[in-house]
């Protein structure tokens, strides 16, 4: 949250989509095994934390039994909505908690987000609040809330892990649980929602220009550019330099801010990085593909090599990989299961792999599963304005610019809206290769998918890295199938922010308190301020001036008056004050000057004598008078009589008349003013 | 600082638009077109007169192109691969994706008629490498100060108007457009702006056309008369645009009607383009964007590619074949096939250029068509002008100005006649100056400058908070008091030598010259009679209970038709007016004499700055006249004050 010209600005309204992970999934009887393979832990399960440590542990029994809820933005719920000017979307994944937000009583803020965060966020609504009536359909209609079903000891009693959770880190966050929004939330949250082209600019209350600039993580998502009268700010989200699908990150446009915030925490990885006070990214993680293990990539960066080092071959390294492993399973007999929620991922492996069935004997079907993948896909073949150079090209040579629109036609890939469809049992085949939602393994087809492979030794389980996976398996526990968990580039590695930063050359830097160790000793080079979750930080005011636009014609109409002592010349303005597009104008007065053009501020000195004699040219007389000093009024005072009465007292900064007669009184006013400087 | 226009193209005519515009100095070049209807030098601009020494690339900060037509891009490759031009180019995404289909079937055209190439294929490649696609209502930064942006124009896709501005200097270049929507593109749209130049075509200056749909209609009624009685009909259209408008009406109809004569496209070049309207359908009407997901509207089911055998098959066909206007190839060897016969129908656009043989079946109702001196064809076939064009009428342009109202208006891409009514009407009606350049002619005006000064806080703390003001239509004493803002920004210009003029706020500059400010204040004492107060308040009577705030209040009431004081406790106060019950019977503001503690009355005190004379002794002077009789301190007793 953001304060800039008086304007309170949020910047994105995600779902902790990871706490998801505290509900048992709807358990089917159809595909539950009735013996489970052996377990072997040692070999597929990741090595846990924090979690084991702890003297309870974990059973599927422990997770809870109910319609899930879901968990906001922490702290979100305490703020006043009405309070919100603006709200900016940064990617499809900012967008998750919105409806909570819009459907608030007197939530009046302006929404924006590119054309594309806010159709892609609407298919992955669209898909949570179907998948979700799963849940609706096998618990009825319950009205009471989940935290409803415990007493506050047995909330106490909860495992550890579980507990976190639920009431966060410091037992406040119970209030940030909601119950689901319904299809209506969203669809009246997205007509609230203006979008905006990249570059585009949107104009806020004549005042702040909003600019939305590529930021490489995901078709259509952005960092934003805001622009006042007095400072200009960006707002760095997680970002990728060059992606293989979307439009490259713009650095670019953030050169030389007055302010810039920096939110991209892809890189602390391990440190609990979430819930700051700007976004709450819960999904983004990173390090490197824990197989591929090339996270000892410690190379020195320049700025240039910043710009030119190509991080997408890298990525396509990852892919290939798990193209590869999948082919294994495959061969040997079992299904693979990708449950990856990152569309620009998704896209790719599609590609990737319809070349290595193509180049290997095995014919195997690729699925893909999900309430609005039909729709999502060919949404994304329309849309080449966002993506990176190198599909634009495609556009160019007449070449569709994804694959996945051909491997359809040729039957390669099958896409259906859930497991129940009929088409999809006509159709099933294994082994195959399905893609689905991820919904941390609670949600949807990944649920009936994982229950039905996961004693299958031979099949094979992609997960993005992240997510707490012990806990997400839990209730897929035993697990005999392979699990290979990979990370995506999902913002800017660590050591490219220094160079980056240094690059933009902001005049100010803001960045979360618990990144202090890492960038305080660079503070010399780079201006540093560290705000703390949940509190104000306030910036030292900035000394700019604002500019204002002075109409030509009114600039002529100026008289000016040079001051007597020194080299300054200085003229009365008057005129009217417009903002527009965030800049200021000031525009000769329309309507004709009602009152004479007197001046308005006087300064200097008068004295009796000066002003008896100026009195006695226009014909008013008058004498000095001596006062008794105890009566507080100063000393002297001058009598007029003629040609009427009035009592002018003469005081250190001001001068006094007192008449009845009005026309003695502006006589004598001007001929004080005679005696004064003014303008 | 001034904008100057030159015309280059289309000035008093259609074809290769290419206009100059230079903004406080930077030059931009709006569409660089070829002439369909030359081949000497006369079908490109004069590009000389950009540069004397062909230095194009520092003469001109940036090319825009609006669209992919030929008469506004056909001069591109030359311009950039044999002049050598090297700067940006900008033009939308789907410009930028069409326009090398337009210039290479253009080109092959060119080449069949045995002209010399003025580029090659090579050359439409290297020439698009150049060229930076736009978004819509993308903001480009083309260098620190310019910057331009594109807006829909609808005509055909990715048609874009394009504004820019420099500093405080701002135009609009229109290019071709559209004000209503039709099957597949929608109506022309623009944010409103203050612009010092708009730049706009004109090619139906006089024209005011009714709905499209009954011309759509027509079409298709003719269409299917003709194919119904075994006829061929032949649709000769360049490869994009008009083609792909009418596939949709066809194949929309060919659906409901449920018709199964084939259409066909006549070469894989049209079916490719088809592939590109898929891709940028986001680029069309809402209705046709909405089929992306079902089935895209692009996706056509009824056409197939056409082979030259099936040119004299027998039966009914409806064929799409380039080029437009039938000016040679493909559609000119159909032409010479299917014309003779009356039971083929062939379909016009609505505009032809001169020498071709669609401007020829055009005018009357030849029976033969000379093609050169030896070929001769017979015309017995039926003629179908296609009444509706992608162009705005003349209702439209009026609109697009009248929204707009810029301080000026430029006409190009028009006839010279029909531009001079359209001229007169935007000076007339709209009261706006009005231009139409003939081709290598200059228009120059003024362009809006502001002076820029830095404003302190203070001051723009100050402008932003409302001054209301209480105003009372005097000539009529039941009318409503008047309440309004009047915020007029006051402050204070100063230019000290060697620094940026500031904008101060009044205090301010006394701080800056050191020194304080002095106030001239006017200060007058008087009396009320307590019978006249009792008219007012009858319970003053009760000294003792009596409430001095009360009193102030109901004099307030009293006086609120006149003028609006604001109630303070213990005073009534409207900007340095106050007034307040005075019991200091030393009162300096009592005239002379004028105070008396044993007088039976209340002692009001006003003190005010000059600036708000006028109202202070308005206001004393209503007090005054409660008592309705005659002016009160006339008649007083005049006892001495004790000291
Ligand atoms: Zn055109
Ligand atoms: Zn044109
Ligand atoms: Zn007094």
């Amino acid at each position: 949250m953001v304060n800039l010209c008086g304007f309170h600005i949020l910047f994105d309204c995600p779902l902790d989509l990871s706490a998801l992970t505290i509900f048992s999934p709807i358990s089917t009887s159809l595909y539950e095994h009735t013996s489970a393979a052996p377990s072997s832990d040692s070999l597929d399960t990741p090595v846990v934390g924090a979690m084991l440590e702890t003297e309870k542990l974990l059973d599927r029994t422990n997770l809870i039994p109910a319609e899930p809820y879901y968990k906001t933005v922490e702290r979100l719920h305490l703020w006043n909505a009405s309070l919100i000017d603006v709200v900016l979307i940064s990617s499809p994944m900012g967008m998750l908690g919105l409806p909570f937000l819009t459907r608030t009583d007197g939530f009046s803020a302006k929404i924006y987000a590119t054309e594309a965060t806010a159709r892609l966020g609407q298919f992955m609504m669209e898909d949570l609040v179907a998948m979700h009536m799963e849940f609706k359909q096998f618990y009825g209609p319950n009205e009471t809330s989940f935290l409803q079903l415990f007493k506050w000891e047995e909330l106490e009693a909860l495992p550890p892990a579980l507990k976190e959770i639920i009431l966060g880190k410091d037992g406040t966050e119970l209030g940030s649980w909601m119950p689901l929004y319904s299809a209506a939330d969203v669809r009246d949250c997205l007509r609230k929602v203006q979008t905006l082209k990249y570059a585009e600019e949107a104009c806020y209350n004549g005042t702040l220009i909003i600019k939305a600039f590529s930021s490489g993580l995901e078709i259509g998502s952005c960092n934003w550019s805001l622009k006042g009268p007095k400072r200009n700010i960006s707002y760095i989200s997680s970002s990728v330099f060059s992606s293989g699908v979307a439009m490259d990150f713009n650095f670019q446009a953030h050169l030389g801010s007055d302010v810039l915030i920096y939110s991209d925490f892809a890189s602390w990885n391990g440190t609990n990085c979430v819930g700051d006070e700007n976004s709450c990214s819960s999904l983004v993680t990173g390090g490197d593909c824990s197989i591929t293990g090339d996270n000892e990539y410690t190379r020195e960066l320049n700025a240039d090599s910043l710009l030119n080092f190509d991080e997408s071959s890298e990525e396509m390294e990852k892919l290939n990989f798990i193209c590869s492993c999948s082919m294994n399973s495959v061969k040997a007999g079992g299904s693979v299961l990708i449950p990856i929620g990152r569309l620009g991922i998704v896209l790719q492996l599609l590609e990737l792999f319809a070349l290595h069935i193509d180049s290997s004997d095995v014919k195997v079907p690729i699925f893909i599963i999900s309430s609005v993948a039909e729709e999502l896909l060919a949404y994304t073949s329309i849309l080449p304005e966002w993506l990176c150079k190198h599909r634009q090209e495609k556009l160019y040579s007449g070449k569709p610019v994804f694959g996945h629109e051909e491997l359809i036609k040729e039957k390669k890939i099958h896409i259906f809206p859930t497991v129940h469809s009929h088409e999809l049992l006509m159709m099933w085949q294994e082994p195959c290769i399905v893609v689905c939602p991820h919904w941390s393994l609670r949600l949807g087809p990944v649920v009936h998918l994982l229950q039905r492979w996961h004693a299958d030794p031979n099949s094979l389980l992609v997960l993005e890295e992240g997510i707490d996976t012990d806990l997400a398996l839990l209730p897929y526990k035993p697990i005999a199938m392979k699990v290979l968990e990979c990370s995506f580039l999902s913002g800017i590695k660590l050591e490219k922010v220094p160079p980056l930063l240094k690059m933009l050359q902001p005049k100010l830097i803001l960045l979360p308190d618990h990144t202090k160790p890492y960038f305080a000793p660079l503070s010399e080079s780079l201006p540093c301020l560290f705000y703390l979750e949940d509190e104000t930080l306030r910036l030292p005011n900035s000394n700019n001036l604002s500019e204002l636009h002075i109409a030509t014609d009114l600039a002529s109409q100026l008289t000016w008056s040079k001051m007597k002592n020194n080299e300054l010349t200085i003229s009365r303005l008057t005129g009217e004050l417009f903002v527009d597009n965030g800049k200021r104008y000031l525009l000769a007065e329309k309507r004709p000057m009602p009152y004479e053009i007197r001046p308005l501020v006087h300064w200097g000195k008068v004295d009796l004598e000066s002003l008896l004699l100026a009195l006695e040219k226009i014909g008013v007389k008058g004498s000095i008078e001596k006062v008794k000093s105890d009566d507080g009024y100063g000393s002297n005072v001058l009598n007029v009589f003629e040609p009427g009465k009035a009592l002018i007292q003469v005081k250190e900064t001001s001068i006094v008349i007192s008449t009845s007669d009005k026309s003695l009184a502006s006589l004598v006013s001007d001929a004080v003013h005679t005696l004064l400087d003014g303008i | 600082m001034a904008i100057d226009c030159l015309v280059l193209g289309a000035g008093q005519e259609v074809g290769k638009s290419c206009v100059i515009v230079s903004i406080n100095g930077k030059r931009i070049m709006f569409d660089c077109g070829m002439h369909m209807g030359y081949a000497d030098h006369r079908r490109y601009p004069d590009f000389s007169l950009i540069s004397k020494s062909a230095d194009f690339n520092s003469a001109l900060s940036c090319i825009i192109i609006t669209h992919f037509h030929l008469d506004h891009i056909g001069a591109l490759p030359y311009f950039t691969e044999v002049c050598g031009y090297n700067g940006p180019i900008y033009m939308t995404y789907p410009t930028k994706a069409l326009a090398p289909l337009m210039l290479e079937d253009y080109r092959k055209v060119m080449v069949g008629r045995g002209e010399e190439e003025q580029f090659t294929y090579e050359n439409i490649l290297d020439c698009m490498k150049k060229v930076t696609a736009v978004d819509l209502k993308q903001t480009v930064q083309v260098d620190k100060d310019l910057q331009i942006r594109g807006y829909y124009a609808g005509h055909v896709l990715g048609a874009a108007m394009f504004y820019a501005s420099l500093g405080d200097a701002a135009m609009v270049y229109t290019g071709d457009y559209n004000m209503t929507p039709d099957r597949h593109l929608g109506a022309a749209q623009i944010d409103r702006m203050q612009l010092d130049v708009l730049i706009t075509e004109s090619t139906y200056a006089t024209t005011i056309r009714d709905s499209k749909y009954a011309r759509e209609r027509e079409f298709l009624k003719a269409v299917h008369k003709c194919v119904s009685n075994g006829g061929k009909v032949l649709i000769p259209t360049f490869a994009l645009g008009r083609a792909q408008e009418l596939c949709i009406l066809l194949d929309d109809y060919w659906e409901r009607m449920n018709l199964k004569v084939p259409i066909y496209f006549s070469a894989g070049l049209t079916m490719q383009a088809n592939l590109y309207y898929k891709v940028l359908i986001n680029w069309t009407s809402q209705k046709v964007k909405d089929t992306y997901a079902t089935r895209n509207a692009f996706d056509f089911k009824n056409v197939h590619s056409f082979d030259r055998s099936l040119l004299d098959a027998p039966g009914p066909c409806v064929l799409f074949a380039t080029p437009g206007m039938i000016s040679g190839g493909f559609s000119l060897e159909v032409f010479k096939h299917w014309a003779p016969s009356e039971a083929n129908l062939i379909t016009l656009p609505g505009y032809c250029v001169a020498g071709t043989v669609g401007h020829k079946l055009m005018s009357g109702k030849p029976t033969k068509v000379d093609l050169d001196k030896d070929t001769q064809i017979d015309v017995r076939c039926q003629i179908h002008q296609l009444s509706f064009s992608p162009h705005t009428d003349a209702k439209g342009i009026m609109d697009l100005v009248k929204f707009l109202s810029p301080k000026h208006v430029v006409l190009v891409h028009g006839e010279k006649p029909k531009m001079d009514l359209l001229k007169a009407r935007i000076k007339s009606e709209l009261g706006i100056q009005c231009y139409d350049p003939a081709n290598t002619e200059t228009v120059s005006f003024p362009s809006t400058h502001f002076v820029k000064a830095d404003a302190s806080n203070t001051f723009i703390r100050s402008s932003l908070t409302p001054n209301f003001e209480f105003l009372k239509d005097e000539a009529k004493a039941m009318a409503p008091l008047e309440v309004r803002d009047g915020r007029v920004t006051e402050g204070i210009l100063a230019m000290e030598k060697g620094q940026k003029v500031k904008i101060l706020h009044q205090d301010e500059l006394l701080t800056m010259i050191g020194t304080e400010k002095t106030e001239v204040e006017f200060g007058y004492c008087f009396a009320l009679r307590l019978c006249s107060l009792k008219r007012v308040l009858p319970a003053i009577e009760e000294v003792s209970v009596f409430d001095e705030n009360l009193l102030l209040s109901v004099l307030n009431m009293k006086l609120s038709n006149e003028v609006g004081l604001q109630d303070r406790v213990g005073s009534l106060e409207v900007n340095s007016f106050r007034l307040s019950i005075c019991k200091n019977n030393s009162c300096p503001h009592r005239s002379n004499g004028d105070s008396d503690g044993s007088y039976e009355g209340m002692f009001f005190c006003c003190n005010w700055s000059n600036l708000d004379m006028k109202l202070a002794w308005r206001v004393i002077s209503l007090l005054k006249n409660m008592d309705s009789s005659v002016d009160l301190t006339n008649k007083m007793p005049f006892n001495n004050v004790e000291r």
